[in-house]
Order: C-alpha cells, then structure tokens, then sequence
C-alpha cells in the first residue's frame, strides 16, 4: 500500500510522469515541516499579512433568537483575501520558494483559492497561471479580473462539464508537463499525498485557535463544530484539532443543490460511492460505469464530485457526520446571518450556518456551537440577487 | 509464450490505439479488423472515462463523443465478445482506474479474459499503487502494462523488474498528443531499462509522422499511435475506415522498414 492513508482512502494516483515531482514535494515538505525558520516565516505572514489570529464572534443575537445553544462564529472571512483559504497558499507558495520553484499554478472553482494564491504569488515573486471551468470563468467575471490584477495568467478550461473538476484536470496535465520550475498549489485537503496532508497542516491553524479561543472564553470544548465541505479544507481545518476529543461533535455541511434526491447536486456523502479520482481513493459522484457525475450548487466552492480522504475516513470511523443543505435553506441562512449579524456570509459557509439554525434550538442554553465562517460573501451578492430575481451583474 | 510477446517476435510492433465507441461501437469494430488487416501487431482500445487527466485534447474529445453516444463499459465487452473471433492479435485496453474499480475489479477481468483482452494500461495507477490491480490480473492471466516517463530517471530499474507484457516508454512530458518533435533520449531510456529487463519497450506520445515512428522503433521494439489516428477518426467519422487502412499500412511499413 502506498503512502498516505486514511483508512482504505488517500493514496497516490497519479501517472508516472509525476512521481517523481510528488516525491520532491513529499521531502521538501518533510525536510520544511521541521524547520523552525519555515516555521517562523510562515507565522509572521499568516498574522501580520494575512491578520490572524481570526476572531472568535460570540452571535449573541442568534443566540438569543434560536433560544437554544450558544452560537460562536469563527471568522475566517476576517482573513486577507476574504476566506480561510489563504492559510493554505501562503504555506504552499513558501515551500514552493524555498523548494527554488519560480512558478505556482492552481486550480479554482468559484475563484477564491485562485485569488488566493495570485496575491500569495505576487507577494513572493512567483510567475502564476490559474485554470478555472470556462462556465466558472463567466459566473466569477470579477474574480477572473482580481487574478489578472494580481498579476496572474488565467486560463479558462473549455474540457468536460467546464467547472472545478475539470479545472483540477487541466492543472494536473499542465503540472505533467512542466514541473521542473513549477508547483501545483492544491486548494483542498484532495488530491495525490502528499496534498491532502499539507493543505490540512496549513488549514488546522482553523481548529487550534477555536479550541484556544473558546477554553479562554468559556473554559470549555465546544459540543459541536459545524462547517461546510466541498473537497474539505476549511472543515478538516476546522476539525482536526478536536478529533481526539470525542465529545466534540464534527459536522460537515455539504451542498444538497435542489435537492439530493434530483440530479443537481453535489452531495458527495449523502449520494456517492468509493472511487478513485484526482490522485486519491475517496467518495464520489459517479455512475454504475465509474464516469464523474456533473455536479450542482448554487455555491461554485462547494460544486466538486468528491471529497478529501480524511473526510471519508472520518465518515467511516462515525467520527465526523456529513449533512446536506439545500440551495434555498443556504441562501436563507445567507439573508439571516446579514440581517441578524451585520455579517454577510459566503454561500459556502451559509450552507454551515443553515444547518446550525436547525441544530441550535434542540440543544440546551449552556452548550456551545462553533460554526466556522470560511468566507465572506461580497463575491455572492449579485449572485444572491439573481437568485431572488433582481438582475444585477457585478 | 504469451500472445503480447509473439506480437514483437522477430520485429518491430506498430501499435495503434483507438478510443472505444468513437464515433460508434460498430465502428470501433470494424476499425480493429480493418487495423489487424492492414497489419497492426497489437492494439489498444481506451474505454472512455469522463476525465481522462493524462489524455491531450485529441483523445479527451474522442472520449466525450464516446460516453455522449451511450458506450459503456458492457457494451464494450459485449462488441469485443463478438469481434474477439476474427481479431487475432493481441488486445490491451487502456483506461483510469476509476471505471474497473466501480464496475467491480474481479468483474472487469473476469469479462476481459472472456474476451481474451491480454493486457491493460491505467495511466493513473503508477508502480507505488499497483497492489490495487495486481492479484486479480494475475489471477486472470492480464498483464499490467507499466509507463515509464521521461521523468522516471531512478524509478526506471523498479518498474522494470516488476514489468509484464510490454514496457510503455512515453516520449515527453505532459499528455497524450501529436508533437512536432521529440525531445526525450530514448536510446538512454531503453538502455536504462534493458539493465533489468529483456521486456519489450513500445515508444508512444506524440507520435504521428512515418518518420517519427521509424526513429523511435529503430531505438526500441516498436511505436504506439493514438492521437494522429483518433484525429482521422474524428474528422472522417463513418468513412474513416479507408483513411485509417491507409494510415496504418503505412506506419507499419515505416516500422519495418527500421528492421534491415
């Protein structure tokens, strides 16, 4: 069995032409996750760059209007760039430097890890190419123009169902191509290993500073840590530090679309079966003949066929639960959030904040609920808008 | 001797690969016993898979026109049931790991060997996860084809001793495709792998011209041909029987010619 398991999931899928830059990337990472100097650098970006730690917001209204558990939201989308997703990229694109790599590429969906690592790239000095679904190219037209201001090449993918998959497709052929003086900068805890493993040792920064965050607070654990799941990167961030408390419940949000008993959506645990995908070995949206289901969500961040291995070893294990929310119960958490916060959410993370208005009310006053807040949701407002019929484009 | 190495006995091989129910499955049959008569040695046939991430744009669209015409894996098996009697050359499939393991490992091969398939190629399962594969090909007499990159360097002496069938030398970096040139050393590959096996090394990637393919089975034991003949598919459609027997006649002509 090769390297990087989690359970019967994981492993190294990949052609041979790639081994060998997955192998250089397996020992970097292993020679820099030791190194205190990569250590230090990396914590002085993440706090005086990207401005962690992230707060921890007591929803004191919610609370009180869902008369049952405390609420905390965990504000990821305080982050510069506006998601958890930078955590990720300022780690990867400083191994890439000192891995003497001059060049990153990445996939995205929605376009805020391709936003990400475009200013993760123009503050190293690194060249970027960023591959976006052509569908996902006209949706996100502001993204696609933020990524050419920071300085990166955005390619639109023509291929497929022209969206993240086969964003991911594109950027592993690129990657195959060239990797003498280029890394693939992987978005989500997906993927060949070593990806899955580095994306959530850069994202578990999440789960440290809620435990850290709520024991100074309240002097406790949380009884539950919701948060959304596309390929998995702001909920493994959000739950690995609280794996081994097992009275912490971990409960993972995925998109129900219209419904998961239509054909639009992408609720890969709730409707789909192992396969062996994008590098990895995991739980997918597929057919009897193994063919990757298209896949639907109003939220492009979470419209992926699959989900990180851990995600399903952790599935397996009973050890995270996965639920789905439906597009109009997100977008209605979407609306909630602004009107009784002042905080208007991502699409992603409304999906986490839906299923917390469900499970609040049926927990007692004195437990304690974190909802991890991985984006903010100024991208999905013209989106929002057309959802409720008013047209406006950005 | 099995039946893949009589396919290099005392010659150089050309290997066409077409992608299965592109345009049609009734054209994906007559295409194998047009290539076996125009003298393909060995052929590969690629059962479309939805995201094909080692295929270039050619061969990624001939997999999209194959899964929009409804070919699945069981209509494949079922056309090669019945074209198995009069195709006697040797039949290696080519696919992603994901349609043999949701249709059922044991299943695929049990189907494979019924239709007498003797080899098979998964871009997408390199040497470190072979275990995944390996004791049910085995136990179905199929072998697993193993790709040696350009990018391989020390990894070359381990995929080789662990080699069956054929070694699959790709040529250049990136994906399938037709390439003006190729730039890989591959006298220096077949070298590095003759140290631990007597196997025979295919060339494919990017081979398209007669002259490509006269150089790169002049280094090894043959030349593989996918995009050059799956883009004469696409454009001639139905009629692209003709052109294809034209294509191969001459391609293998070319290989042979390397053999004086």
């Amino acid at each position: 069995m090769s390297k990087g398991r989690y359970g019967i999931y994981g492993g190294q899928y990949i052609p041979e032409t790639l081994m060998n830059a997955i192998h250089e990337l397996e020992d970097a990472y292993e020679t820099y996750s030791k190194d205190p100097s990569f250590a230090a650098e990396l914590e002085d970006l993440l706090k005086n760059y990207a401005g962690r730690p992230s707060m921890l917001y007591f929803a004191k209204k919610m609370t009180e209007d869902l008369g049952g558990a405390k609420i905390y939201l965990k504000r990821e989308d305080l982050n510069h760039t506006g998601a958890h997703k930078i955590n990720n990229v300022l780690g990867q694109v400083l191994l890439a430097k000192k891995m003497g790599k001059t060049r990153v590429i990445a996939e995205t969906g929605a376009g805020q890890h391709g936003v990400a690592t475009a200013t993760a790239a123009a503050l190293m000095g690194m060249e970027c190419e960023i591959f976006m679904g052509k569908e996902d190219t006209d949706r996100q037209a502001l993204n696609v123009y933020r990524m050419e201001l920071l300085g990166a090449k955005v390619h639109a993918v023509t291929s497929g169902t022209q969206t993240l998959k086969d964003a991911v497709n594109e950027t592993m052929r690129e990657w195959a191509s060239r990797m003498e003086d280029t890394l693939y900068v992987l978005g989500s805890v997906m993927g060949p290993h070593p990806f899955p493993m580095i994306v959530r040792d850069f994202q578990k920064v999440i789960g440290k500073e809620i435990k850290e965050q709520l024991l100074e607070r309240e002097g406790r654990l949380p009884d539950a840590v919701i948060a959304c799941v596309g390929g998995g990167s702001n909920a493994m961030g959000a739950f690995f530090e609280f794996i081994p408390d097992k009275e912490v419940r971990l409960i993972g949000c995925e998109a129900a679309g219209l419904g998961v008993d239509t054909d639009k959506h992408a609720a890969t645990m709730t409707k789909g079966s192992t396969g062996i995908f994008h590098g990895m070995k995991s739980i997918f949206c597929q057919d009897e003949y193994g063919q990757i289901a298209p896949v639907y969500s109003i939220s492009a961040g979470l419209d992926y066929p699959g989900i990180g291995p851990e995600h399903a070893a952790l599935a397996d294990e009973k050890r995270a639960q996965y639920v789905p929310v439906t597009d109009s119960e997100a977008v209605e958490a979407f609306e909630y959030l602004s009107r009784t916060e002042g905080i208007i959410p991502a699409i992603e993370s409304a999906h986490a904040v839906a299923y917390a208005k469900k499970l609040a009310p049926s927990m007692e006053k004195d437990q304690i609920i974190v909802v991890n807040l991985s984006g903010r949701g100024d991208k999905d407002v013209a989106a929002i808008a057309r959802y409720r019929g008013v047209n406006i484009y950005e | 001797m099995n039946k893949i190495a009589e396919a290099f006995q005392n010659k150089k091989a050309f290997i066409p690969f077409i992608t299965a129910g592109d345009p049609s499955l009734e054209m994906t049959e007559q295409l194998l016993y047009t290539m076996q008569k125009a003298g393909a040695d060995l052929i590969e046939i690629g059962i479309p898979f939805s995201d094909p991430v080692a295929e270039g744009v050619v061969i990624q669209e001939a997999n999209e026109r194959a899964l929009k015409q409804g070919c699945t894996t069981d209509k494949i098996f079922d056309m090669l049931s019945r074209a198995r009697e009069r195709v006697t050359v040797p039949l290696v499939f080519l696919t992603y790991l994901n349609p043999i393991y949701t249709y059922g490992k044991e299943r695929f091969m049990q189907k494979c060997a019924e239709c007498k398939i003797d080899g098979l190629i998964v871009p997408d399962m390199p040497y470190e996860e072979r275990e995944e594969l390996q004791d049910v090909c085995k136990k179905y007499d199929i072998k697993i084809i193993s790709l040696i990159a350009p990018t391989s360097k020390e990894r070359i002496a381990m995929i080789a001793s662990k080699a069956e069938g054929y070694l699959y030398c790709v040529s250049s970096l990136g994906v399938t495709g037709i390439r003006k040139e190729i730039k890989t050393d591959i006298a220096d590959m077949v070298a590095h792998i003759r140290e631990t096996t007597d196997i025979p090394c295919a060339v494919g990637f990017g081979i398209a011209s007669t002259e490509q393919a006269k150089e790169m089975a002049a280094l090894s034991d043959g030349a593989i041909v996918g995009s050059a003949i799956v883009k004469l598919i696409g454009e001639y459609k139905e009629n692209a029987l003709a052109p294809v027997e034209d294509y191969v006649r001459m391609m293998k002509q070319a290989v042979q010619d390397t053999e004086e």
